[in-house]
């Protein structure tokens, strides 16, 4: 409450309180975030300048173009990753809601969005799952790339290597923040927020599976529609 | 976690907005998204290469419009302290010259390459025997390996 009545003059850094008027984890949360972006984008620059290095590309819509249950030659580009980028944002929605749920203290509201976000989280992975086989399949692979250059020229294996590098790595995120936000659910329907007198835990929990969704935009972006 | 109640004193940034802003949120960014698809597709059709270079612009401005949406109100970020939001942002800026010297870099590696070294350069005009290039229907004696 105290926050709506400092003024212009009170002095943040006198010691007493935070000055950055978070808790420690909450901020400690946010660092890791800022590091954890450099690493995505490490990645995603590394992808960028071999690809501004390389005479010709695989074009996107030539190798993402089905969906589970399609023809051999069905020809349907950003269909399937549009479905995948719609549950991710759906399921960080249903996320800020149980932070939401969480300032009101509501643990029954908590728990259910939790539940929405987990099964969000379940179903991006499934469709992950789905794609990679899918793919190795075809017979792309780390080292294997099956698909020639926009021009019809041969390729190197360097497409491949970057999708499943970076996607896997995403992947691997969004399956961490699956783990996490099962231990936050547990942890709800046990009291221990409850008990705790405030359900903090969630908004960083929600802090780390907002920033998957952040880092699904880029990769998105960068692997399907440039 | 005693101590952090003593040191914060309102640990809890809820936006004003509540839930309706968290729904406008979530509009604006299927409507963001939807319009990059748009893009998309429409880029299947160009073959020019400004008309591709301005669609793939236009896609990563919305991305970061998206990316902002995403920081700002589901992250609450705009709900922070600015010295905060700084500590967090500025770092950040280090990717922007990242980004700027590395695609530089990658750019020039192609060019010189393709200028100095003839053998990479003869390289990359050989067509592909793949099977898709079957499919394609790409004339045979493209496939030899000869020097357009």
């Amino acid at each position: 409450m105290e926050t709506t009545t400092v003024g212009v003059d009170t002095k943040w850094w006198n010691g007493g309180k935070s000055p950055f008027n978070v808790e420690y984890g909450k901020l400690m949360m946010w660092y890791f975030l800022m590091s954890d972006s450099f690493t995505f984008g490490a990645f995603l620059i590394a992808y960028g300048t071999v690809r501004f290095s390389s005479n010709g590309w695989p074009n996107p819509n030539e190798v993402f173009k089905s969906y589970p249950g399609s023809g051999e030659f069905t020809n349907a580009p950003l269909v399937f990753v549009s479905i995948m980028t719609f549950i991710l944002i759906m399921s960080s929605v249903t996320m800020v809601l149980a932070v939401h749920a969480g300032h009101e203290r509501n643990k029954k509201q908590v728990a259910t969005y939790l539940a929405w976000t987990i099964l969000g989280g379940f179903a991006f992975l499934g469709c992950q799952a789905w794609e990679w086989t899918h793919l190795h399949h075809e017979g792309a692979w780390w080292g294997s790339n099956p698909f020639p250059n926009s021009d019809g020229t041969a390729s190197t294996t360097n497409f491949t290597n970057f999708f499943f590098t970076i996607t896997g790595f995403h992947g691997f995120h969004v399956f961490s923040g699956v783990i996490i936000n099962i231990v936050m659910l547990i942890m709800t329907l046990l009291g221990t927020f409850e008990k705790k007198g405030h359900y903090l835990m969630i908004e960083k929990a929600g802090l780390y599976w907002h920033f998957v969704d952040l880092v699904w935009v880029f990769v998105f972006t960068c692997f399907y529609l440039l | 976690m005693e101590h952090s109640t003593a040191y914060v004193a309102d640990p809890v940034h809820d936006s004003a907005g509540g839930t309706k802003e968290i729904w406008r949120t979530f509009w604006i960014l299927l409507g963001l998204t939807i319009v990059e698809l748009v893009l998309g597709y429409i880029m299947i059709g160009v073959e020019s290469h400004g008309g591709r270079l301005a669609l793939k612009g236009a896609i990563i401005i919305l991305m970061l419009a998206k990316a902002f949406y995403i920081v700002a109100y589901f992250m609450h970020l705009k709900g922070e302290i600015r010295n905060l939001v700084m500590t967090i942002l500025v770092p950040l800026a280090l990717l922007i010259w990242a980004i700027i010297s590395f695609l530089y870099e990658g750019n020039s590696y192609r060019n010189n390459r393709n200028t100095y070294d003839a053998y990479h350069r003869e390289r990359s005009h050989i067509m592909s025997t793949d099977k898709k290039a079957d499919e394609k229907g790409l004339p045979e004696k493209k496939r030899t390996g000869a020097m357009e």
